[in-house]
């Protein structure tokens, strides 16, 4: 069982990690907030919690490896990798500027830290399968991570992506689905439905798991259980609300898919998401 | 006409590659269920460990290759002409070339010289669509002994390659593997003053056969083996066009976005002379034996006698 301080710390974190995707957002004027805050606790839990990595040493072999396959979402990674200690927090700033290693969608040979470049939806989990089978080759015991949006499994190449973990039984891999509902053009359910979404993945031969991904508690079990499972890669469905955290965001989830928020907007979202225990007193 | 011997391509790379798994533990090899017609399954067979057939999913094939490449592995990932570059093409571009990992795409089946399938597996296009790749290195060797020598240089070089085989056996053009290889440095395979015939694969043979037609004529037709379409020999191209003042290009391939193209570009800007491109003219393939269909599409040695003579009614 996670302490209680562990989780209030993960609660800071992740806050931390919202305020930056807003003001990174907007210093930036256009990025990906709504699809960023959805996933915000899956990373927070990820980079601060389970994962075993060395922001001293990005290259380290035996690290567990992440693969943000939802590539438009950089932010809140930028945001993990900044306060993890990959590089200065000021640098957030510097988001979708020219000459700046934070492009607008992730780079990996831009950015230590990001282990592979995506931004075209739908082939991050066949990178994810080829890292788990060279842990398998390599006989290391690292973990991979790939972290989906769930538009994005409209892709065919997911499927074959999903087909390649079975066949090839990864159970060192978890892929996370942040399933936030909504896409570019409206309700995912509306503009080609993915349901019934978790038979899809158990008929592709996954162990399926699906848990609130705003409850650190329920995402650390989840995660947990699916380490443990052997035999078979798995899902989990991270139940999301797009933009969350930030209350206008969540009422008006299709404005802020791909628009940044403007200066008002920020101050507001910033005012929302600061608690008086995040300050030094 | 020249008799040549004929060896294929993609068998030269199946035998090469066992050779080299052999000596490298790093390399693996992926494939989409093409392997016994693109001769990875020699390594699957000796190195089943290392092998990994993805199905009938080249998109996931090149996305896959990308992963094991990010824990360095060397990885050989292997289908038809057609599938390696078009269906897969996003992947290679955005997993393979933007993030620059080491994995070589080795294509079999390229050009129209697959013959019998038909034009949905005859990859006239290929070569245009990943030289404008950016990161790609685009590789077609001229016969089997090249094709060993190529593959072995891609496994010393670190990088994205795109190497492109035949599915028939081909004319063998060099006598022995005792020659230089290098990466992006084209080959004079034949000297000459009159004009320059560049060419890549199987129409190196082809233009050598051209050259000796020429000769009888009294025409000295410099040949060169432009085996890499990128990064180009730039120097060696307008060195060429500066002194013979007359090029040819001839390649299995349309004539758009090509050897031809590439050749084309360079001249323009820096040492124009007048040109003559032997490819497919903007047309799909259609089913039929690979030597007809040869003739049929105009790639044969007689075809470039004939840019060749046009070439030299227009030199200055």
């Amino acid at each position: 069982m996670i302490a209680k301080e562990k989780v209030k710390e993960l609660e800071a974190t992740a806050r931390k990690l919202r305020q930056h995707i807003i003001s990174m957002t907007c210093a930036a004027g256009s990025g990906h907030p709504g699809g960023s805050l959805s996933a915000a606790d899956i990373i927070t839990v990820l980079y601060f919690y389970k994962m075993r990595h060395n922001p001293k040493d990005p290259g380290w072999p035996d690290r567990d490896r992440f693969v943000m396959s939802k590539g438009h979402a950089a932010p809140v990674l930028y945001a993990a990798l900044a306060e993890a200690g990959y590089f200065p927090v000021s640098y957030l700033k510097t988001l979708r500027k020219i000459g700046s290693s934070l492009q607008g969608h992730v780079d990996m040979l831009a950015l230590p830290g990001i282990e592979m470049s995506t931004g075209s939806l739908g082939q991050g989990l066949s990178a994810a399968n080829g890292m788990a089978l060279a842990g398998r080759l390599d006989k290391k015991d690292y973990r991979v991570y790939c972290l989906l949006g769930d538009g994005e499994c409209q892709e065919g190449q997911v499927w074959e992506a999903a087909m390649t973990a079975s066949h090839y039984k990864l159970d060192n891999l978890t892929a996370i689905v942040d399933h936030n509902k909504y896409q570019i053009d409206g309700r995912v359910e509306e503009i080609k439905n993915l349901q019934p979404f978790a038979e899809k993945w158990k008929a592709f031969g996954w162990q399926v798991f699906s848990c609130d991904g705003h409850d650190f508690v329920k995402l650390i079990e989840t995660l947990e259980k699916a380490e443990k499972f052997k035999g078979k890669p798995s899902v989990i469905i991270a139940e999301t609300v797009k933009g969350k955290g930030v209350s206008f965001m969540e009422e008006r989830p299709l404005d802020f898919h791909g628009r940044a928020p403007t200066p008002e907007e920020e101050k507001k979202a910033v005012a929302e998401l600061c608690q008086l225990e995040d300050f030094e007193l | 006409m020249k008799e040549w011997k004929t060896a294929a391509t993609r068998d030269a790379y199946g035998k090469v590659l066992v050779e080299l798994g052999r000596e490298n533990k790093d390399i693996v090899v992926l494939d989409a269920d093409l392997s016994v017609s693109t001769k990875t399954a020699l390594f699957a067979k000796e190195f089943p460990d290392r092998f990994f057939d993805l199905g009938v999913a080249e998109q996931d094939m090149i996305g896959t290759a990308a992963g094991l490449a990010t824990c360095g592995k060397i990885v050989f990932a292997s289908t038809f002409a057609v599938f390696g570059s078009g269906r897969a093409w996003d992947q290679l571009r955005m997993s393979v070339a933007y993030p620059r990992l080491n994995v070589k795409v080795v294509v079999t089946h390229a050009g129209i010289t697959t013959g019998e399938d038909g034009a949905s597996h005859q990859a006239n296009e290929d070569l245009a669509i990943t030289r404008a790749l950016p990161n790609l290195t685009v590789v077609v060797p001229a016969d089997a002994i090249e094709t060993e020598k190529v593959i072995r240089a891609a496994v010393k070089y670190y990088g994205p390659m795109y190497i492109r085989l035949s599915r028939p056996k081909t004319s063998v053009v060099y006598e022995n593997a005792d020659y230089e290889f290098k990466i992006g440095k084209g080959i004079v395979m034949r000297s000459g003053k009159d004009l320059t015939i560049f060419a890549c694969g199987i129409m190196v043979a082809a233009s050598l056969e051209a050259a000796e037609v020429l000769a009888l004529e009294g025409i000295e037709a410099r040949v060169v083996n432009l085996h890499t379409l990128k990064p180009l020999d730039k120097q060696l191209i307008v060195s060429c066009a500066q002194e013979t003042g007359a090029v040819v290009t001839a390649e299995e391939h349309s004539i758009i976005g090509g050897l031809g193209a590439a050749v084309a570009e360079v001249l323009v800007e820096n040492e124009p002379v007048p040109m003559v491109r032997v490819g497919l003219k903007d047309v799909f393939g259609e089913s039929g034996k690979p030597e007809e269909l040869l003739i049929k599409y105009g790639l044969t040695a007689q075809d470039i006698v004939r840019a060749a003579k046009v070439v030299l009614g227009r030199k200055k």
